[in-house]
């Protein structure tokens, strides 16, 4: 039998606050740099004009940024290296769907003219939809959240439980979140299906311990609370390392090679899977711990 | 035939089913890309197969909003919705863009997406005409007269911003008349205006067709139409009552001719004459048919994926998946041995089921419905690995085989039912209250949990309780 972990001992629950330590640090990082640099939000959210051109004959970032300018229009550029391609944004509200991409356009036209293009890529979003998928996204997420609450309160019976594993999944999406903004990383609606998909595999992962201490409570119901935690998140704990470390794997493949358009998606997930195992074991489980205790 | 017999012929008749399913799309995506357009384009594209998101094929995706307050009063928003519906749909179905889903988004959205098609200028202008057409009565007196030369005499045009008319000109108008402008004339033509009067005795809603029709000595376009029963005898008498007065034929708000009534018009038919290209003819043909929006619509929202790009990111994005999906399956059978093995094949079997049962539900794949089914497919790994570690426990027990594989499902059961409860609760509520790509992700990863409790707790307990059927004394996992 191949083994990875071995029967383990850990004290987690004493080091709870080295923990919640650790997180509020994270925490506070992301914070800090959502207060002064705010969040990427992507024109899903702002609103505006996003075009993507490839060019036959190589210009670069600064040409481009040069035509912009000449054309009247204050732009954001992204330069796809090695394919001679560029994205340029102008967010905001802007009520005509094709009047900032034409006017980028007759700006190619002017400053570089006889290279062709190919539009590879054009968004426009008016500002009415930005504030309506933002707002639909926040509604249905929190939603959710209650829904999870109280379909965990009813199985464990126990309403700590579910707030702890609520805040648990909470702390690994704004941990994410946080790292996008520290990244500079734009937040669209792809990175919220990223979000969302941490916040489904954070508590599916923290579930599966408090099943264990469900169980354990049952077979040992006169064990203490912290010697019962302990046990059971070293019981699982080979479970919760592999299943991790595969999905890791695969989000790691996906970040390094799986191209472009998804690299902000695989890079969101990379970290909200890595937080997610550890909230499972750091946050959830001892919060539970921190909390039942306070009551009695 | 026993418990087990059941459960074995269970599986092997979903396995079918599934793979029945699948064919069609199978099939579908096997062919070249030129014998999709063209079976499209004959409307014999199968109905349940699997669809890639314009994300991922490329293609254009519309948000229109109905301008509300252009609604006549009478009219109520919900019909005016569903009628706008199904004139967009007409319109775009005869321009002949094969599968194009467009369905109503919140109160007054419609959302429109045109699969493959990324040069939508057309189709824009296609869609969002209110192709209102209008017969009015030309105002030819001296004082419309003065009007007309005095635009003439204008450095600007007549309307100012929002289309109201300058001052100087709107205290010019005779009573009763609008200013209306020509259909641009041959290149360099200096724009014309016509003074019209304000009743409108006939207007395009009698309209039962049109058609193009050309010249037969210069071969130049037209546009004839023909009216229903009753706008035609409203035109009968029109004509009857106004001959050698000129009728202006308007357009939205545009007058494409203005011929002289030489005498009555019977039989309810007519021909709209002007400049227009063989493609514009075509176009305001089709939209004359289909009939005028009960009120403007206007895009808030426009998505455009070039071709090349869906074909990049599916192929970047898969290959990568590829490998991340080879080296599950390497790690689980080389930890898991023979318990690995099992759980390959479930995961295989997901895999399929899954596939089938979104082709079957004509679901449409996007990158966050990816983001679903990474999400399910995790978890269904995760049930077999919960169950894997629990053999291990109880074989550390050294309890026999047979006794070591019902403790294990037992015991691993409810973590695997409560952790999908969990998250499909969530995406039960992402799915109701969420939008466009949000609910994307939900409905793969609705199914996706379905099918990954399945296959990771129901099909490998029946391949383990198959296999306790030969006695066995060792289990390799």
């Amino acid at each position: 039998m191949m083994v990875l972990i071995k029967k383990t001992n850990i004290d987690f629950i004493s080091k709870r606050f080295m923990f919640f330590g650790f997180s509020a640090l994270l925490i506070a990082a992301g914070a800090a740099s959502m207060a002064v640099k705010g969040l990427n939000l992507g024109l899903d959210f702002t609103g505006g004009t996003l075009l993507q051109v490839k060019f036959e004959a190589p210009v670069t970032t600064a040409q481009v940024r040069e035509a912009m300018t000449t054309a009247g229009l204050e732009t954001t550029i992204q330069s796809f290296t090695g394919r001679n391609a560029y994205q340029l944004k102008v967010k905001g509200t802007q009520e005509n769907v094709n009047e900032i991409a034409d006017k980028m356009l007759a700006g190619f036209k002017t400053s570089f003219p006889g290279n062709a293009y190919t539009e590879e890529k054009r968004d426009y979003v008016g500002p009415v939809v930005g504030r309506d998928l933002a707002k639909k996204a926040l509604f249905a997420f929190v939603l959710s959240l209650f829904g999870i609450i109280v379909y965990v309160a009813f199985r464990f019976s126990n309403p700590v439980w579910g707030a702890a594993g609520v805040v648990a999944l909470l702390h690994d999406v704004f941990v994410a979140a946080g790292a996008m903004s520290i990244t500079n990383r734009e937040i669209d609606l792809v990175i919220v299906a990223a979000l969302l998909t941490i916040a489904g595999y954070s508590i599916n992962d923290t579930i599966v311990i408090f099943d264990r201490m469900r169980e354990n409570i049952r077979m040992f119901p006169k064990m203490a609370l912290g010697k019962l935690v302990n046990t059971s998140i070293n019981e699982t704990l080979s479970r919760t390392l592999l299943t991790n470390l595969t999905v890791l794997t695969v989000v790691a493949v996906l970040f390094f090679f799986g191209g472009e358009v998804i690299n902000n998606f695989a890079f969101c997930m990379l970290v909200g899977s890595i937080f997610g195992t550890y909230s499972t074991i750091a946050i959830a489980t001892p919060l539970v711990y921190q909390w039942e205790n306070k009551g009695k | 035939m026993n418990k087990l017999h059941w459960k074995i012929g269970t599986v092997l008749g979903l396995l079918i089913l599934a793979v029945w399913l699948l064919y069609p799309s199978v099939e579908w995506y096997t062919k070249t890309a030129d014998d999709r357009a063209k079976t499209e384009a004959m409307r014999l594209r199968p109905k349940r197969i699997l669809n890639l998101g314009l994300d991922l094929r490329g293609g254009t995706h519309l948000l229109l909003e109905l301008d509300v307050e252009k609604l006549e009063k009478k009219e109520k928003l919900n019909d005016a919705m569903t009628r706008a519906i199904e004139i967009i749909r007409n319109r775009v179905d005869q321009y002949g863009v094969g599968e194009t889903p467009i369905s109503r988004q919140g109160e007054r959205w419609i959302s429109v997406d045109l699969p493959g098609i990324s040069n939508t200028e057309e189709a824009e202008n296609l869609i969002g005409k209110t192709a209102l057409l209008e017969f009015r009565l030309v105002d030819t007196s001296n004082e419309a007269q003065a009007v007309l030369s005095k635009v003439d005499g204008l450095t600007e045009p007549p309307f100012g911003k929002n289309g109201v008319l300058l001052p100087e000109i709107a205290k010019l108008m005779p009573k009763g008349t609008i200013l209306r402008k020509a259909a641009p004339g041959p290149e360099g033509d200096k724009a014309r205006y016509y003074v019209l009067f304000n009743e409108v005795p006939v207007t395009g809603a009698y309209l039962e067709s049109a058609r193009v029709e050309t010249d037969q000595q210069f071969g130049t376009p037209s546009i004839g139409f023909t009216f229903n029963k009753e706008g035609g005898k409203l035109f009968e008498n029109f004509t009857g009552a106004n001959v050698n007065k000129f009728l202006a034929i308007v357009l939205d708000d545009v007058v494409h001719s203005a011929p002289v009534i030489k005498s009555r018009i019977g039989g309810g038919s007519g021909v709209i004459e002007g400049s227009f290209t063989m493609e514009e003819a075509r176009n305001l043909a089709i939209i004359l048919r289909a009939g005028a929006l009960p009120a403007p619509v206007n895009i808030i929202e426009k998505r455009v994926v070039g071709p090349g790009l869906g074909e990049d990111s599916i192929n970047k994005g898969l290959s990568a998946a590829g490998i991340g999906f080879i080296f599950v399956i390497a790690f689980m059978l080389v930890y898991y041995r023979a318990g690995g093995f099992v759980a390959d094949i479930a995961l295989a079997l997901n895999f399929v089921f899954l596939s089938a049962a979104m082709a079957y539900f004509g679901a449409t794949l996007t990158l966050p419905g990816i983001a679903g089914i990474i999400l399910s497919l995790a978890m269904a790994i995760d049930a077999n690995v919960l169950i894997l570690e629990r053999m291990r426990e109880e074989l550390a027990l050294s309890k026999p085989v047979a006794m070591i594989i019902p403790t294990s499902y037992d015991k691993a059961w409810s973590a695997i039912l409560d952790s999908n409860v969990t998250t499909w609760i969530a995406a039960i509520f992402l799915f109701q209250f969420g939008s466009g790509p949000v609910k994307g992700f939900a409905v793969t990863l609705t199914i996706g949990l379905l099918v990954g409790m399945f296959t990771s707790v129901f099909v490998t307990r029946a391949i383990y309780e198959f296999w306790l059927t030969s006695n066995p004394k060792e289990l390799s996992i």
